[in-house]
């Protein structure tokens, strides 16, 4: 057994990272908690430690990825994967280049871009952030006039909003899917129920558990080798021709999943950190490239020291 | 033992429920504003900061 310990990073401490904290408490763990919100890095770290890094804001938690792997440290999930699931282009990118079925959508560059777009995709279309999360800043355009509005909207709303993310309408009979993957295995999913055309339980709405079937596991199992990443939370949508992938979460919120499934989802987190701390560490330290297309599109890390 | 707090914003008293740790959020029960534990020892509220664009899964 390594000497190391799981170091939980954090910026707000949300119900998961204190199910994950009693989690390894439970089993005996070495787990340590810590705050980065005003912390510096590069900085001097024990050697061997994992670090599970749960910031809430995705440029934060990505930035401090970076850096604790720059410093060769391994982080759950890696910058490259956070990449990956933190920009819906880039997500969709890789699912289009892995053959895995999405919602149709466009990306454009600017309001008549963005209008050629929808047309093309067909009315209604939702207009989603680049980056974002809890169901924030989603649109969804009825017609080309609505689509106007928005996309005039979103042009003054600064840089990150003038590349255009639109996902035609998926027709979803009042529920979507959450499921996870934890190194590497389809665990479980639920279904989440909303009023509202966006099902979010940050929002709102209520849950049920969603079996697992092997058309889910085999598509999770397709995700999985896409995106690589240590623990993911894939949205999906059920339709009539099959699961669409709608979105992939590296920072995963589960509180309301664990009941339903009874599974021990954070239970699971920690023996997966806790297993990470066993292996020996590569020559560099560093996480184990997300996926080959990462390995060619993704910003280098940088080694400051 | 019970441990209470002052509220930032209305100096309503709030009861420190067992078990909380720096970092986490707790709502004023009188004016709803969500205060961040900044420390235990000693106790100090701030009022959290708002949600920002990137926050979230």
């Amino acid at each position: 057994m390594s000497n190391g310990s799981i170091r939980l990073l954090f910026t707000r401490l949300r119900t998961e990272e204190k199910l994950l904290a009693e989690a390894a408490e439970k089993r005996g763990l070495p787990l340590a908690i810590e705050n980065v919100r005003d912390a510096v890095f590069p900085k001097r770290q024990k050697s061997g430690d994992i670090f599970l890094c749960r910031c809430i804001g995705h440029h934060q938690n990505l930035a401090v990825a970076r850096m604790l792997e720059g410093s060769g440290f391994r982080t759950v999930n890696s910058s490259r994967v956070m990449e990956l699931c933190g920009d819906k282009v880039a997500t969709s990118s890789v699912l289009h280049e892995a053959g895995i079925p999405q919602p149709g959508y466009r990306v454009a560059f600017s309001r008549e871009g963005a209008l050629r777009a929808a047309a093309e995709l067909g009315y209604p279309v939702v207009f989603k952030p680049a980056t974002g999360s809890w169901g924030r800043l989603l649109a969804k355009a009825q017609d080309m006039e609505t689509a106007e509005a928005i996309a005039e909207h979103k042009e003054h709303l600064g840089p990150q909003h003038q590349i255009f993310y639109i996902q035609q309408w998926v027709e979803k009979d009042g529920f979507d899917i959450r499921a996870f993957i934890i190194g590497g295995e389809p665990v479980c999913a639920i279904r989440r129920y909303s009023g509202h055309w966006i099902t979010n339980t940050a929002r709102g709405g209520s849950v049920k558990v969603h079996p697992l079937d092997t058309e889910l596991e085999n598509l999770l199992l397709r995700v999985y080798d896409a995106i690589q990443g240590d623990f993911l939370a894939v949205d999906l949508f059920f339709t009539k021709g099959g699961y669409l992938v709608n979105e992939i979460n590296d920072g995963a919120e589960f509180r309301n999943s664990i009941t339903p499934t009874g599974e021990d989802i954070p239970g699971r987190v920690v023996e997966l950190c806790a297993s990470l701390l066993k292996r020996k560490p590569s020559k560099t330290g560093r996480n184990k490239p997300a996926c080959k297309i990462a390995e060619h599109r993704g910003p280098e890390v940088t080694n400051l020291h | 033992m019970e441990i209470f707090a002052t509220c930032t914003i209305c100096e309503c008293n709030i009861q420190i429920p067992e078990g909380t740790m720096e970092g986490e959020i707790l709502l004023c029960p009188d004016c709803g504003t969500e205060l961040e534990v900044l420390s235990l020892e000693p106790l100090r509220l701030e009022e959290a900061p708002e949600v920002e664009e990137d926050w979230g899964e």
